[in-house]
């Protein structure tokens, strides 16, 4: 079985992000920028069942800059076996993205679908559920465990609550949770093979697919600056607090 | 590097060694530092990851990388805080058997780097000796032929992992001093078990870095099969120095690399410690040491980075080379002086970790060769000064 796998370039977490001064949205200028963490795990579970001889050949796809062939060689030195980089220098919105990920599954016809729940970057939790929908197949999210057995998958979902267990026939999409899988760090010897691997480029217009944007943003701000937290001695100092200054209670 | 900033697979190397090296933290070293265990967690992850064979030829199953590469590499593992707690638990065994790479017999090759670049041998480095420090031709460990074995006698003195080393890679003299032209000649590289019933190894106690150990050695009848030379009898010499450039520009960036980890911890203190309602960083007499420290490590690196260009491109790097050494050490020292003393009495406390760096940094202030020689060369072979010893 082939699996296509997305993966987005974003801010690295461990890093600081700053609002623009005009509020138009995150400074990118001169930041370490890495692969979204949720679309790590996904790599690492497809690479995890290619081991297991489940999956035959994974190929990772990203939408973005030139700079998102170096996430895509990341992919590729964790295991994937080709990469394809849909180029666009603007950000697409979720529902654009979804569109040309619709285009290029309708090319590559993958048997299945495995990508993080959302970037850490916008927090949309949208591309994975649109296309599905897209594409007309089953989809099951925030995935902490999936097992393949012939045409279906069993997946065990996050969800508020407890866990709830889903079977879907397959194709499907499936979205990543945090603890689907612990990724790997890629190998010396696996990085330089990455090199040499196939890595495609093509241009976003080239799919021909409607990427307008439909969304205005109106500002990016920085949330409220928490205040200092206060140590109380007694359970009953507690209570008064909280019925007096924090009117919780 | 390509110019003055890294190429997108350089960026690759740095970001998986970076992850490798996030699992060992400070409290990872301190604690090491604290015990004196051989951080064997660590070696065993950059084993797993290949990085052990990042020099070899690809061949023998390592990766092929240049100085250059190498050097980042390194740098990341001492900047990630290991220091050279880290980059020496390492360090020997990936840069160590380059005159067995490049001048061992085929078999010799065959049989040694793959179990070195696994990790199922380690090589300690039996070089300086007790009474001929940097003046290498005039070591005194002997060995003898005798049918188709060496028998070695003699101490040496600073080797490190000897206490955890399988193999030790000697040098020793095979023809008398007074029977060659010049004193150079005359030495032999072996490759040889380290036979524990005829090597006995000795742990200096030291003022940092003490997970990595550092020994006095006592050579014994130790036996060593003629297969087991390396290249030919009496140009050991010549086969150490091809190492000699890669280890100084390689001691650089280490050193560069710890000077960042102790600016990065200082400036961090610096912006969050509080004292008469500010922080501390927004003094000047704090923040222009932080500066001048960066700066100084910035301009080492560049020099250092020079240097693995040069070696890399295979062309003459021995001033770069010794110049790096040096600066890096200097501006590497600066920046952990100037750590602990932004830390004020905190910089004392191992809990910041910067008094740890601070004992550490000056192993690259005297090792691989003192400032003085440094000095020296640069005095003779630059500038065209008379020799002076």
């Amino acid at each position: 079985m082939k699996v296509l796998v997305p993966v987005k370039r974003v801010i690295d977490s461990n890093v600081k992000a700053r609002v623009k001064p005009d509020q138009s949205g995150v400074d990118l200028a001169n930041v370490k920028m890495a692969m979204n963490p949720f679309c790590e795990i996904a790599v690492e579970e497809a690479v995890r069942l290619k081991e297991k001889g489940i999956v035959s050949e994974i190929v990772v796809v990203s939408i973005g800059p030139a700079q998102a062939q170096e996430t895509i060689r990341t992919a590729l030195a964790m295991g994937g076996d080709r990469g394809l980089l849909v180029q666009s220098d603007v950000d697409l919105e979720p529902l654009a993205v979804a569109k040309v990920l619709k285009a290029v599954a309708d090319e590559e016809q993958p048997g299945l679908i495995l990508m993080g729940k959302q970037a850490i970057d916008g927090d949309n939790n949208a591309v994975g559920q649109m296309l599905s929908a897209l594409l007309g197949w089953p989809q099951a999210t925030f995935a902490s465990k999936i097992e393949i057995s012939g045409s279906s998958a069993k997946v065990t979902r996050e969800v508020d609550g407890g866990l709830q267990t889903l079977d879907v026939a397959l194709p499907a999409v499936i979205t990543a949770d945090l603890r689907l899988n612990e990724p790997r760090y890629a190998s010396l010897p696996n990085i330089m093979k990455a090199k040499k691997k196939d890595l495609a480029v093509k241009a976003v217009g080239d799919y021909g697919v409607d990427i307008a944007p439909r969304l205005t943003v109106l500002k990016v701000a920085e949330p409220p600056k928490r205040a200092g937290g206060i140590k109380v001695e007694t359970a009953d100092d507690m209570v008064a607090k909280l019925k007096t200054e924090a009117g919780v209670l | 590097m390509s110019g003055f900033w890294r190429n997108e697979a350089q960026r690759a190397l740095c970001d998986s060694i970076d992850r490798l090296c996030a699992r060992f933290d400070a409290a990872y070293w301190r604690k090491t530092d604290e015990t004196g265990d051989f951080p064997e967690d660590f070696v065993a992850a950059f084993a797993a990851g290949g990085w052990l064979g990042m020099g070899m030829p690809a061949e023998l199953g390592g990766s092929g990388l240049g100085l250059t590469e190498a050097a980042i590499v390194m740098q990341a593992v001492a900047e990630s805080g290991a220091g050279f707690s880290g980059a020496s638990a390492v360090h020997m065994n990936i840069f160590g058997p380059m005159p067995l790479v490049k001048f061992g017999s085929a078999d010799l090759r065959a049989r040694a780097i793959p179990r070195l670049i696994s990790g199922q041998d380690k090589m300690c480095f039996g070089v300086t000796e007790p009474d001929s420090g940097l003046d290498t031709a005039s070591l005194k460990t002997r060995a003898v032929r005798k049918g188709d074995r060496y028998i070695i006698n003699g101490r040496k003195i600073w080797t490190s992992t000897a206490q955890r080393a399988n193999k030790i890679l000697i040098v020793a003299r095979t023809t008398p001093r007074d029977q060659v032209a010049k004193p150079t000649q005359g030495l032999s590289l072996f490759y040889a078990d380290m036979d524990r019933s005829r090597v006995t190894a000795t742990v200096i106690p030291k003022m940092g870095r003490k997970a990595v150990d550092s020994n006095s050695v006592f050579i014994d009848d130790l036996e060593v099969p003629v297969e087991n030379l390396i290249g030919e009898e009496g140009k050991g010499f010549s086969y150490l120095l091809e190492g000699l450039n890669p280890e100084r520009v390689l001691v650089a960036v280490e050193a560069v690399g710890l000077g960042r980890a102790a600016l990065s911890r200082a400036a961090g203190y610096a912006r969050e410690r509080v004292v008469f309602g500010r922080p501390i960083g927004q003094n000047q007499g704090i923040a222009h040491p932080l500066a001048r420290a960066w700066a100084g490590l910035e301009a080492a690196d560049l020099m250092a980075f020079k240097a693995a260009a040069l070696h890399d491109a295979g062309r003459e790097c021995g001033a770069e080379a010794n110049a790096a050494k040096y600066l890096g050490a200097e501006a590497g020292f600066a920046a952990c002086e100037t750590a602990v003393l932004t830390h004020g009495g905190m910089g004392y406390a191992k809990e910041y970790d910067v008094e740890r760096y601070f004992r550490e940094i000056m192993i690259a202030r005297l090792a691989p060769i003192s400032r003085e020689m440094v000095l020296n060369y640069i005095a003779e072979r630059v500038l065209g000064l008379p020799k002076s010893y």
